[in-house]
């Protein structure tokens, strides 16, 4: 099995001599500060500015790396790098996030610059995972491969990038900024979740234009986005873009770090308030300078051109062999597997999960594992998805038995995305410096509760999500069973809530009752799980058993009496 | 009154390390010397004043109790810190464990 040269049709924006300069110059520069920071001439508070720009944080063991995965998308040549980061200069792993980025946790200052310059080869970097900017813009695992893509979503993430990095008017906006696009019917990519959401979308003529929504966010202060246009034309996305944040530069609250991010602006303005400004500011800046040209459009659409697709050996979908002497394949497929847009070809979810693992974290044999399996059957061409999980985006149909085979071994065959056990947690206390609880060995904990043979699979779709504080890393407010670790006197609780929920319809969960402490959190989700498969109907997946019989029924079975 | 030890991380490797008897740093606990109050802010502005931030990040106090191996953190995310991660019981102890 081969890696090199084996992803020339991996769906990769490709640096340009620009790009690389740059990004190695960038590194030569950081070097200097760290060789004054080691040398006592640059003090803390004036390096911590400095290192958190090249995503270097400071966290409870020491520094934390954070690198930027753009849109989620890595090829195998990148993954090899990253194991051989993680070889060399960590402790032989790293941690996949929910913002689709890869951090290292036990990072020396003295070795970053060269940790960087390592990136750089492989045209990766750390520029913009922190600080208050535009930060990594977030997109559908499936871009480019699901098969109810309707526009490509990379091509204008991959915009949108080259426009956010080091824009200098947006380098010191009120607080971070998140951006999330889908081209799909179905979200997946939480666009209403996010400081703005796009959804590119199609119209009566086949043009490309966009649906906003803003104000969206979760943290201390939880909001659902709000729809903000209706339809955007492609022409005009980074006047629009550029409008909404030139007026939450100006209006947002920089007097308070916890009022400081768009949502709250939203919120006190009023929609119909923030879009008058906004499209004041779109009339005033409209115009030739800002307008996206369409053969920059369509130079960046060649670069996400579909792979070469085997047409003739390609197996008829429905009549793939699932090797039904194998039900483990059989439960596999059942959870790993979406639909793709070219028939005989799949979308494979690669689960971090495993049973009593820890969400999101691949050692090095497992990085150079799978992206060896990416070269082999994918193109050379991975994706992070923001619950935590891999993706390999192109499997011919005829080739999933062997990659099931090969996946086995290193521990990636767990059979249990969008169910109970695939779970999204936060670091929590064991990694972060702002966390107040554990979220981690939660999530080892239910998973174990949920192992018997045929379990997931019976109670079916269920999300848990998990934060170890209040700043909701974990997502937990759009759990459908969401966990949140509060401290009270210094003994770890968790608030639980239910009914939350991503993508279409998103919804933010409702408090069942009174925190509980961590080693009840695994039976009040057992109790959760009892009420949901007495009261269910036919098809009814949890979240929508919650919303038809409401909280009471859990909250009594969880307490005893209602909540 | 709670007894107190100083701690950071090493500006160089972000390994965290405690003040010691003779107000080295060390790299375990155990090794680290208890303070009541008074003397756990004493000592916390002198590392401060002497530029002690020059090669440590971001010290402080914190409590301790003593148990037969020394000083032990009280609270729970100073244990992680003292430990490793709860989830991780190899990478225990702030030492560097890369491979030779």
């Amino acid at each position: 099995m081969t890696h090199l040269g084996s992803e020339s049709h991996a769906g990769v924006y490709r640096y340009d001599d620009v790009d690389r300069q740059f990004v190695f110059e960038r590194v030569e520069q950081f070097r200097g500060q760290v060789a004054r920071r080691l040398a006592g001439t640059l003090s803390e508070d004036e390096f911590k500015p400095l290192r958190l720009m090249n995503g270097l944080y400071h966290q409870l063991h020491g520094y934390m790396l954070r690198i930027a995965i753009p849109y989620g998308v890595l090829t195998s040549r990148q993954m090899h790098r990253l194991a051989r980061i993680a070889r060399i200069y960590d402790r032989g792993y790293g941690h996949f996030t929910t913002r689709q980025n890869l951090q290292f946790n036990w990072i020396k200052l003295a070795e970053a610059p060269d940790i960087l310059r390592e990136l750089a080869e492989v045209d990766m970097h750390a520029i913009q995972t922190s600080g208050n900017c535009v930060r990594n813009v977030t997109t559908d695992q499936f871009a480019g491969a699901a098969a109810d893509e309707v526009v490509d979503p990379r091509v204008y993430a991959e915009i949108m990038r080259q426009w956010s990095t080091l824009n200098p008017e947006f380098s010191y906006l009120p607080r971070k900024f998140k951006i999330a696009i889908t081209g799909s019917l179905t979200d997946r990519a939480a666009i209403e979740v996010h400081d703005v959401g796009l959804r590119a979308k199609r119209g009566p003529d086949g043009a490309v234009g966009f649906e906003v929504f803003v104000g969206g966010g979760l943290g201390r202060t939880p909001f659902i986005g709000k729809p903000l246009r209706d339809w955007l034309p492609e022409a005009d996305l980074l006047a629009y873009l550029d409008a909404i944040l030139r007026v939450y530069n100006q209006w947002g609250r920089r007097d308070n770090i916890y009022k400081a991010r768009i949502k709250i602006l939203v919120h006190e303005l009023g929609l119909p308030a923030l879009r008058e400004r906004v499209e004041q500011e779109f009339a005033q800046i409209r115009g030739p300078r800002y307008r996206l040209d369409p053969e920059i459009v369509a130079a960046i659409n060649d670069h996400f051109a579909a792979p070469p697709f085997a047409e003739a050996a390609v197996s008829v979908s429905g009549s793939l062999d699932r090797h039904p002497e194998l039900p483990a394949f059989g439960h596999w497929l059942e959870t790993s597997i979406t639909a793709h847009r070219q028939p005989g070809y799949a979308g494979v979810t690669i689960s971090l999960k495993p049973i009593g693992g820890i969400p999101g974290d691949l050692t090095a044999d497992q990085m150079d594992a799978v992206a060896d399996l990416a070269a082999r059957y994918s193109f050379g061409e991975l994706r992070v998805s923001h619950a935590q999980n891999l993706v390999l985006p192109h499997v011919r149909e005829d080739a999933l038995f062997d990659l099931w085979q090969a996946l086995g071994p290193i521990g990636l065959a767990t059979a249990n995305v969008g169910l109970i056990s695939d779970i999204i947690a936060c670091p929590g206390l064991d990694y972060c410096s702002l966390a107040n609880t554990r979220s981690i060995p939660l999530a080892q904990q239910i998973g174990a509760r949920f192992s018997g043979p045929g379990e997931q699979q019976n109670i079916g779709d269920l999300s848990i999500k998990i934060s170890g504080c209040i700043n909701a890393c974990g997502h937990h407010h759009v759990g459908n069973i969401g966990i949140l670790g509060v401290d009270k006197h210094g003994v770890e609780t968790f608030q639980i809530t239910i009914g939350g929920k991503v993508g279409t319809g998103a919804a933010l969960g409702a408090v069942i009752g009174p925190a509980v402490a961590f080693d009840q959190v695994a039976t009040v989700v057992e109790n959760l799980v009892a009420v949901y498969l007495e009261q269910r109907q036919a098809g009814e997946p949890f979240v929508d058993t919650v919303a038809r019989i409401g909280t009471r029924p859990f909250s009594e079975k969880v307490y005893g009496i209602a909540a | 009154m709670a007894s107190k030890a100083i701690t950071a991380n090493r500006v160089q490797d972000g390994v965290t390390i405690w003040v010691g008897p003779d107000e080295n740093w060390v790299e375990r606990i155990a090794d680290a010397a208890v303070f009541d109050d008074v003397s756990a802010e004493t000592v916390l502005r002198a590392v401060k004043a002497r530029g002690g931030t020059g090669f440590v990040v971001d010290p402080y106090v914190i409590e301790v109790t003593t148990n037969r191996e020394g000083p032990f953190p009280v609270r729970y995310r100073e244990q992680i810190r003292a430990r490793g991660p709860s989830v991780r019981s190899d990478l225990g102890l702030a030492i560097d464990r890369r491979p030779a």
